[in-house]
């Protein structure tokens, strides 16, 4: 096995990449893939509460890059999925505590042991984003039909080019079909115009997501989620699938989409 | 930068001087240059001196000739830049290099973008432009003496910042400043133009609330105010 470690990052905080993370990796290890997702949000720990795991963290990552214990006593494992695992983040320290060297010697010795490593990133330019990006292969960018939001993801996209990062991805979340259909909000095409990116998915708002994260319960473990099939679509286009993009009944929009690949 | 045209711009680079000449003819230009010499004969004695002719068609009689009157000052002419090829090799027949070297620049990533348009801005001459073939994005600020040329977008978010004109062959959406030190002759133009904010020398601006199809259009300063016009030959 020689995994694909993909970062998911945004700039702006809030848009979804934690929930993103989360359901990309349930939805991979449901496809019986290997995967570790390891929260790169030190100080600031989610990942673990949205998967569900928060009581059964023992060492997080801080702990295997200080050498207080190996990465195989970090990964916790998800009892729902066997193949899903998970590198909590510290909470009492800071970004400060891992190097993007820390992070680029930790996925090398993850990379034979596992399909995917996907790594959360805290929001922000800094510290946190740059151990998050260093050892990825692939990034997703994420972000939500709103200016503020899509202005983030150009300086991200632009910081990504400059690090030589490769083509970055784009997933947009929480997009509103009904309100972009009023022009309230955002449409795919005006968020694609500006980043010209690759558009690898679009996740419909959803009142479950809240829900899930509550439970800690992701929403791909649910067949009947708009948004989990989303997710789903995201991780078949990661594994090299051709997936269309689902129909979230705004047909002109979405046959134009379609049209443009 | 001086908004006389034929003005001669001296700046230090490194280790000698480099002289940029403004337009006009060639007899001009040489005695204006040797009266800003005569005005100064302490500064320029001693001076290597790299000349920036622009696009004048020097031939061997004039450049040599002026050879001989900067070495009677106790200045060492000993480069000669130009868009002109035939001035250039007439300075190549002189043993006269044609271009400053740029040593320790050898690293051509896009990180290194933003320094090396730095250290440009020190050594732009007046009529040289910045080619720039990329998207520019929020938070990337592109900063250059001269003209700047954009082939892609300047998304909202980023910057421009000229000596010169700015011409963008795409969508202008961030913040440009044409003339930015002084020019109130430089122009924006973009196949849309619909900056942020816009700036030519002093002035400043914001682009209205436009409906229809995006027009080329080029925006100057006309008696004090920032215009834009529709952008045709």
């Amino acid at each position: 096995m020689t995994a694909k470690v993909v970062t998911v990052t945004s700039g702006k905080g809030g848009v979804g990449k934690t929930t993103s993370v989360a359901n990309l990796g349930v939805a991979l290890a449901l496809r019986g893939q290997k995967v570790v997702c390891i929260d790169g949000d030190i100080g600031l720990r989610n990942l673990d509460v949205i998967l569900g795991l928060e009581n059964r963290i023992v060492y997080d990552l801080v702990d295997v890059v200080e050498g207080r214990c190996r990465v195989r006593q970090a990964m916790i494992r998800d009892k729902r999925l066997p193949e899903l695992h998970l590198i909590p983040a510290a909470q009492t320290r800071d970004k400060t505590a891992v190097s993007p060297s820390d992070m680029v010697r930790l996925c090398d010795e993850l990379r034979p042991e596992v399909d995917w490593v996907l790594i959360d990133s805290p929001a922000g330019i800094e510290r946190g984003f740059k151990n998050a990006i260093a050892a990825a292969d692939r990034v997703i960018v994420m972000t939500n039909p709103e200016v503020s939001a899509v202005r983030d993801a150009d300086r991200v996209v632009g910081l990504l080019e400059a690090d030589e990062k490769g083509p970055a991805a784009l997933v947009i979340n929480r997009l509103d079909p009904a309100m972009v259909r009023r022009g309230d909000m955002l449409s795919v095409e005006d968020v694609l115009d500006l980043l010209a990116i690759e558009l690898i998915g679009i996740v419909p708002e959803d009142d479950g997501v809240i829900v899930a994260s509550n439970r800690g319960q992701p929403l791909a473990l649910d067949a009947k989620s708009k948004a989990g099939q989303a997710f789903q679509n995201i991780a078949r286009r990661l594994m090299g699938e051709e997936v269309p993009f689902m129909d979230l009944d705004t047909p002109g929009l979405w046959q134009r989409l379609m049209g443009r690949k | 930068m001086d908004e006389n045209p034929a003005a001669i711009q001296i700046k230090g680079i490194r280790d000698s001087l480099l002289v940029t000449l403004g337009s006009g003819t060639w007899p001009d230009l040489q005695s204006a240059l040797v009266v800003s010499i005569d005005e100064r004969p302490a500064f320029f004695r001693g001076a290597r001196l790299a000349l920036n002719v622009a696009g004048q068609v020097l031939h061997v009689a004039e450049l040599s000739a002026l050879r001989d009157v900067l070495s009677e000052r106790g200045i060492s002419l000993w480069a000669v830049l130009s868009e002109s090829p035939v001035t250039e090799q007439t300075a190549q027949n002189l043993g006269l290099a044609t271009r400053l070297s740029k040593p320790g620049r050898t690293e051509a990533s896009p990180r290194a973008l933003s320094r090396a348009v730095r250290e440009a801005a020190d050594e732009a001459p007046e009529n040289a432009a910045l080619w720039v073939q990329q998207t520019v994005r929020s938070g990337q600020k592109i900063v250059y003496a001269g003209n700047v040329v954009i082939v892609g977008e300047v998304n909202p978010g980023a910057e421009i910042l000229a000596g010169g004109s700015v011409v963008v062959w795409g969508r202008l959406r961030g913040v440009v400043h044409a003339g930015a030190q002084g020019d109130e002759q430089a122009v924006v133009c973009a196949l849309e133009l619909s900056p942020t904010q816009l700036r030519i020398a002093g002035e400043i601006a914001v682009s209205p609330e436009r409906k229809g199809k995006p027009r080329p259009e080029i925006a100057r300063l006309k008696d004090g105010r920032l215009v834009a016009e529709p952008w045709q030959s």
